[in-house]
């Protein structure tokens, strides 16, 4: 059987570009969300986002990539820049033809839509639209493959390349369509991870009718508060990561540091409704035992929870009975994390970051806090890792994740086994 | 028993196809009007186009979402999702699969999309931008993403196994079946695939005309691949939505019409440039022949090849030279088809729709035409089934899609009477690492 490791990582998020600022970011509990200082959200409901203070020069874009990408596909091909990088691989010398891309998003080159479709429709004035005035990039915002083909071409890589989006739960399955492709064999190493850059005034003004978003707007700095019984509900974050995913075998035999390998990924539908969660959890603990299955895993062995923890009532709920469900009566004897509370809720780009997280967590031994949780909600009643990291030797990590249009899924990685 | 990896006593076939398309809503209608040579290909009327260079598309005439859905759900989706949700119906229907009677977990939803809920989209943003924030709807966040169309259908039929969403603009219908081909590989018996799109809006046409691939010529017959006049294509919507099931079980409830198996799968990408062209055909014939591949199948042992036919000369000729290179002196030979020329190119519903008709083409002995190539570019070498369509004995297709942006896919289906009787593996883990031509 051919099994996934992880390789390198390059992580572009708030409060810190690049992976180590990120874990920097993670380790100090320190959150990133701010007002908006993207446009004028004053008449949103919303108006705080952890944003990301990103120079896609610095990160190593040509201005020419810069003239073409919308925000989320530079923060990709930033973080697979880094994780390249880390991952000790010149890809110059490899065969690319076994090089695949696997990069989720949910909502794509909307940041890009929009700005045009301002200019092309007078301000929002003319329907019909003046095709004269669109950018000749137009069409890179209109369908998110881009994000996929971008990094494909950064890096020649010739394998399978497709986008996975599935909204909120985008990251976790994109990985999980590349550790597919890997284990398939129709790839050796697989660019895989997420982004998003949703931060524009038609993705917040989405979430304000529902109610989905923070309207702490006087405590921007602390709004993020997951598992809380003060929280109010989810603050927009963006960034991305992307991960080196390489069959195991050939990553020792080239002696590659490997962090951690995935062990178990599964997706499922609650088949419920567009936005709402049951509170039972069922769906997502189905997720999270048949990745535990696969890696021949029983709930002792799982030593930290990364949850999806988006911070609205309903999933925090929601997802706890979830971890219990799956975990029994260990999911009340490890730690369970946000790491939202710091960076914030970036859509489809979450995911793969959170991932990101894991594998660094396994990493030092160490699992992030969840920030601005200062009393748990008397429905919550695991350890949500309140405030301050904790070490503790970490072999197997569990991340979830829930969205929009029903969806649950779970990954688990593990320290690489014999 | 979900696995983690494929399982070689699984066979992904197709049970069922929902169509929606600019010559036929209905598999019925659809497929008469094909085999006909008749195209849905007109003048746009669904908004006035005169200021736009390309003023021809495939659009989909008297579909009328509320004889599908409910009203209330019409208010809460895009178009493309309503398209969706009517085609998988279809595809239930013509499967007689019932999903009340199946285990939840035992059924899944894996689409492609390519644009989404554009046409929601540019209504919500025209909102915002003229009139303000708080006018913007509360469904704009859940009709307008990418994963709209596969959850909706998730939760009309209560499909709570595997849920997906592939992106690959042109290639996306032949990854997201193969995609689905993975979850049944490991074990998930039933999943609802294939794709829609619905680009057919003014702010998607002035996305697409960016591209500077459609063609601007004012007249049904534009869209011309591998003709000397190619001058690019033209958009459509709709598509089609198949249902894939494990062999096995589709057997065991009792299954009467399987129309084939999903037998084998290559993708690649031209890593070269965002849009122009790859210096070579190398990864497309690499995709086919890694289709071949998996499939465990000689070039000789196909029937017919259903083209992506871009429609402009410098993509027409790549694809001719891949399937030179990839099949050998048998592309001369095999019959190729592009009924996308009565239909526009429908993104994520293109290569759907070319699957549909693969299946259809098996069990009818007839190829449907490219219509409008009469005037096969020089030296073009297929044999191009052009205006009329041809009877033909089709055990095996092949099927070949790409994306803007470089990807290149294909898929290869086998009529299922045609299988043989012990399981052939397919899809599984293959530790030879690179494919030499």
């Amino acid at each position: 059987m051919r099994r996934t490791a992880i390789t390198g990582i390059g992580v572009v998020a708030p409060g810190g570009v690049t992976r180590d600022a990120f874990w920097e970011t993670l380790v100090s509990g320190r959150s990133a969300t701010r007002r908006i200082t993207f446009f004028d959200a004053a008449e949103f409901r919303s108006q705080i986002a952890a944003e990301c203070d990103f120079d896609p020069q610095a990160a190593g874009l040509r201005p020419q990539e810069v003239r073409r990408m919308d925000r989320y596909v530079q923060f990709a091909v930033a973080a697979a820049i880094e994780a390249v990088a880390d991952s000790g691989l010149d890809l110059a010398g490899e065969d690319r033809e076994r090089v695949g891309v696997a990069l989720g998003s949910a909502v794509g080159g909307t940041t890009l839509l929009e700005s045009e479709y301002v200019a092309v429709s007078d301000g929002g004035s003319d329907w019909l639209v003046d095709p004269d005035y669109a950018s000749p990039h137009v069409y890179q915002g209109f369908v998110p493959s881009a994000l996929a083909s971008e990094v494909s071409v950064r890096f020649g890589a010739q394998g399978p390349s497709a986008v996975v989006s599935t909204g909120c739960t985008s990251g976790i399955d994109a990985i999980g369509y590349g550790h597919q492709m890997i284990q398939d064999g129709e790839a050796d190493i697989v660019l895989s991870g997420a982004a998003e850059s949703g931060i524009s005034p038609i993705s917040m003004a989405c979430f304000d009718p529902i109610r989905a978003t923070s309207a702490r707007n006087d405590e921007a700095h602390s709004a993020a508060r997951p598992f809380d019984r003060e929280r109010d509900g989810f603050v927009m974050g963006e960034g991305g990561a992307v991960l080196v995913l390489e069959e195991l075998g050939r990553a020792r035999a080239r002696g590659a540091h490997v962090y951690c390998e995935i062990s178990g990924y599964a997706g499922r539908g609650n088949a419920f409704h567009m936005t709402g969660l049951r509170p039972d959890g069922l769906e997502m603990s189905e997720a999270i035992l048949d990745a535990m299955r696969q890696g021949d895993h029983v709930p002792a062995d799982i030593d930290y929870v990364n949850a999806h923890g988006s911070g609205t009532r309903q999933n925090d709920v929601h997802e706890t009975a979830a971890i219990k469900r799956a975990l029994g009566d260990h999911a009340y004897r490890i730690p369970v994390s946000s790491i939202k509370s710091m960076v914030g809720h970036s859509l489809g780009g979450i995911g793969a970051i959170e991932m990101a997280a894991c594998a660094l967590a396994i990493e030092h031994g160490v699992a992030p806090p969840t920030a601005n949780l200062t009393q748990s909600d008397p429905e919550c009643d695991l350890d949500y890792t309140p405030l301050v990291a904790r070490r503790l030797p970490i072999d197997v990590a569990l991340s979830t994740g829930s969205g929009f249009g029903g969806f649950q899924s779970a990954m688990i990685l593990s320290r690489e086994a014999a | 028993m979900i696995t983690s990896v494929p399982r070689r006593d699984r066979r992904a076939v197709i049970t069922g196809i929902g169509v929606i398309a600019p010559n036929g809503i209905g598999t019925d209608a659809w497929w008469a009007a094909t085999t006909a040579g008749t195209s849905g290909i007109g003048r746009i009327t669904r908004f006035d186009p005169s200021r736009y260079a390309t003023q021809f598309a495939g659009e989909v005439d008297g579909f009328e979402a509320v004889d599908y859905i409910a009203r209330r759900l019409t208010m809460q989706t895009d178009r493309w999702t309503w398209m969706g949700l009517a085609a998988a119906g279809m595809a239930l229907d013509d499967a007689s699969f019932r999903p009340a009677e199946h285990d939840p977990y035992s059924m899944g939803v894996i689409t492609a999309s390519s644009s989404g809920g554009n046409e929601f989209g540019q209504v919500e943003i025209q909102a915002l931008w003229s009139k303000g924030a708080s006018h913007v709807g509360a469904y704009q966040s859940i009709a307008w993403f990418y994963a709209a169309t596969t959850g909706q259908i998730s939760i009309r039929y209560g499909m709570k196994g595997a849920c997906g969403v592939v992106v690959s603009e042109g290639a996306g219908g032949l990854d997201a079946l193969a995609h689905g081909r993975r979850a049944v590989l490991r074990g998930v018996d039933t999943i609802v695939s294939g794709g829609v799109e619905a680009p057919i809006g003014p702010y998607a046409l002035t996305c697409q005309m960016a591209t500077g691939r459609l063609s601007s010529i004012a007249e049904a017959t534009a869209y011309r691949p591998f003709d000397e006049r190619a001058t690019g294509y033209v958009p459509g919507e709709g598509g089609a939505i198949l249902l894939i099931e494990d062999l096995e079980s589709a057997r065991r409830r009792g299954a009467t019409s399987i129309y084939g198996e999903i037998l084998g799968y290559g993708a690649t990408h031209d890593g070269h440039h965002p849009w122009s062209l790859p210096p070579d055909a190398r990864q497309l014939t690499r995709a086919v022949a890694l289709a071949l591949r998996d499939a465990r199948i000689e070039p000789e042992e196909i029937d017919v090849v259903f083209a992506d036919g871009a429609g402009s000369r410098g993509w027409d000729d790549l694809e001719e030279q891949a399937l030179h290179a990839a099949l050998g002196a048998h592309a001369a030979n095999v019959p190729v088809s592009v009924p996308k020329t009565m239909t526009g190119r429908m993104y994520a519903g293109g290569a759907s729709l070319d699957v549909a008709s693969a299946l259809f083409s098996m069990r009818h002995g007839v190829i449907p035409p490219a219509v409008h190539v009469d005037r096969p570019a020089a030296g073009c070498g297929l044999d191009i089934v052009r205006e009329a369509s041809r009877a033909a004995d089709v055990r095996t297709a092949l099927v070949v899609a790409r994306g803007y942006g470089g990807f290149n896919s294909a898929l290869v289906l086998r009529r299922t009477s045609d299988c043989p009787s012990p399981p052939t593996p397919t899809g599984g883990p293959d530790e030879s690492s690179t494919l030499h031509l």
